[in-house]
C-alpha cells in the first residue's frame, strides 16, 4: 500500500469520487498554486470500493467551496492544523454557479456573446438539478 | 428599473393592474393618444417578426410616441459582429424603451442586464415570448371575463410550442383551471409539465382527437402541426386532419367557448369559422397591442 505522509497545516479532501480528482484540481485552480498537493487515485474504501483523495497544504479559505459541492457534495472537507483534524465540514449544494460549466445549448446566447460569464442557478435541489440562467437550458455532463 | 423577460416577472396582482389598464385603454383610447408624446420605442429585431414587431410598433403610435429600430439583423451592426451588451448601450442613448427579438435564447437578458432603459423580450429562440402570454391572458380575461374556474383545451403540437408551455405556467398561478392536452403522441406536452401539474395538483387529461373533448372546453387554443415535425409524412398525413378545426367538430362545442390561436395560421383552423362568434383569435391580435401599450406605460412609470 503506498503512504502519503501527513499535513501539518491544511486540508484533506476525502470521498472524491474515483477519477475524479483531477478534475477538482483544475476547478480548484491548484494547479496555480505553489503549495504541496498530493493526489491519490483510486484508493481503497470500504464504503465506495475505490474513490481518490487530495490533500493540500494551504488555508481552506483560499478555496471555493461551491465550486466543490457543485462537483461532487459527497466529498468531506477535514481541516487541519497541527498535525490534526480540526474541523470537518459538509457542503451543500450551491444556488448559484459561475463560470464552472458551460451551457452546452447551442442556441443559447452564451454560444456567441462574448464576455459572458456562465451562470446556472439551482432548479431542482432533489434531482440536483441546474439550469442555465439564460436560456434555462438544463445542464447535463457531456 | 423593470424589464419584462418572462410572463412569471409579473405577480398575479400586478397582471391584474396591467390587464385593468388595458381594458380601459381599449374603452377610452382617446386619454392614451399622447401619454409617451415625445418617448422612443426602439424595436431590435434581430431575426424577421412582422407580426410582433407591427404591434410593439402599432402600440407606441398610439400612445403618440416614436418608433426606430431594425427588423433583421443583416441590417443592424451585429452583422459586422457587434454585441448584445454593446448594441443596448448605444440604443439606451437613443431611445427610452426597447422591445427585442433574438434568435438566441436569453439575449434580451443579457441586454436588460447592460442597458439603461427597460427592456422588453419580444422572443427569445424557443425560450420565451411574454407579451403573446400577456396577450393571451388579456383575451381570455376581457372575453370570458376572469382567469380562474375555466377548462382549457391546447390542441396541436404541444411538444415545441413555446407560446403552449409558457401559457401554461402562466396559467398555473391561478384557481380551478384544468387542462385538456389534444396532440398526436409525437407532439405530446413535454414530461416536465405534466410532472410540474401532478405536483402541484392541477387536474390535466391528455387526449388524441379533439372531437372527444371539445365539448367539455370553456377555451381551446388551437396551434399550428408543423410537418417538418413530423419522422415520416405518413404519420403526418394521417394525423393532420386530427388537429384542423371544422364547423363539424366545432358543432360539438359549447356556444360559449372561445376559439384562440397565437396566429399565423395555415389550415388549423377552416375559414368558415372566422366568422363564428367564438372565433377571438383576431380580437385576441387587438389585445396585443392593448396589452403592450399598457406595459409600455407600465415600464415607463407612466400608467
Amino acid at each position: 500500500m503506498l503512504n502519503v505522509g501527513k499535513i501539518e497545516e491544511g486540508f484533506v479532501l476525502d470521498h472524491i469520487k474515483a477519477g475524479k480528482s483531477m478534475d477538482i484540481y483544475e476547478h480548484l485552480g491548484l494547479d496555480k498554486m505553489d503549495c504541496t498537493v498530493a493526489i491519490i487515485k483510486n484508493a481503497r474504501s470500504k464504503v465506495m470500493g475505490k474513490k481518490d483523495i487530495l490533500k493540500v497544504e494551504c488555508d481552506i479559505n483560499t478555496l471555493d467551496l461551491d465550486v466543490l459541492a457543485f462537483i461532487d457534495h459527497n466529498i468531506t472537507i477535514n481541516v487541519i492544523k497541527n498535525g490534526e483534524i480540526v474541523e470537518k465540514r459538509v457542503l451543500a449544494l450551491p444556488k448559484e454557479v459561475r463560470n464552472v460549466i458551460k451551457c452546452h445549448n447551442p442556441r443559447c446566447i452564451t454560444s456567441i456573446e462574448q464576455g459572458l460569464p456562465h451562470i446556472f442557478f439551482l432548479a431542482d435541489e432533489e434531482n440536483e438539478v441546474y439550469r442555465c440562467k439564460y436560456c434555462e437550458e438544463k445542464y447535463t455532463e457531456r | 428599473m423593470r424589464h419584462l423577460m418572462s410572463p412569471l416577472d409579473f405577480t398575479t396582482e400586478e397582471l391584474d393592474k396591467l390587464f385593468d389598464l388595458a381594458n380601459d385603454i381599449e374603452k377610452s383610447p382617446e386619454k392614451y393618444a399622447h401619454k409617451c408624446d415625445g418617448k422612443i420605442l426602439a424595436t431590435c429585431f434581430y431575426e424577421p417578426s412582422t407580426r410582433t414587431r407591427l404591434s410593439f410598433e402599432s402600440a407606441m403610435t398610439r400612445l403618440g410616441g416614436r418608433v426606430i429600430g431594425f427588423s433583421d439583423a443583416n441590417s443592424s451592426s451585429a452583422a459586422k459582429g457587434e454585441s448584445v451588451s454593446d448594441t443596448i448601450r448605444v440604443i439606451s442613448c437613443y431611445a427610452d424603451i426597447c422591445a427585442m427579438r433574438h434568435p438566441k435564447e436569453g439575449a434580451p437578458m443579457v441586454a436588460a442586464s447592460k442597458s439603461l432603459i427597460p427592456v422588453i423580450n419580444a422572443g427569445d429562440g424557443g425560450h420565451q415570448h411574454p407579451t403573446q402570454t400577456l396577450t393571451d391572458l388579456l383575451t381570455i380575461r376581457s372575453l370570458h371575463g376572469k382567469l380562474n374556474g375555466f377548462t382549457i383545451g391546447l390542441c396541436g403540437d404541444l411538444k415545441f410550442g413555446r407560446t403552449v408551455h409558457s401559457l401554461i405556467n402562466a396559467l398555473v398561478r391561478y384557481d380551478n383551471i384544468k387542462f385538456v392536452f389534444v396532440s398526436p403522441t409525437e407532439l405530446r406536452v413535454p414530461d416536465y409539465v405534466t410532472d410540474m401539474l401532478r405536483e402541484k395538483g392541477i387536474p390535466y387529461e391528455e387526449v388524441i382527437k379533439l372531437e372527444d373533448v371539445i365539448g367539455d372546453l370553456d377555451i381551446l387554443y388551437m396551434t399550428r402541426v408543423q410537418k417538418e415535425r413530423f419522422f415520416n409524412e405518413e404519420d403526418y398525413i394521417r394525423l393532420k386532419d386530427f388537429y384542423i378545426l371544422t364547423p363539424e367538430k366545432l358543432s360539438l362545442a359549447s356556444e360559449n367557448m372561445l376559439i384562440l390561436h397565437p396566429l399565423p395560421r395555415v389550415n388549423e383552423i377552416s375559414v368558415e369559422l372566422d366568422d363564428d362568434p367564438r372565433a377571438a383569435y383576431f380580437k385576441q391580435a387587438r389585445y396585443g397591442v392593448y396589452v403592450r401599450m399598457a406595459l409600455i406605460l407600465t415600464l415607463l412609470g407612466l400608467s
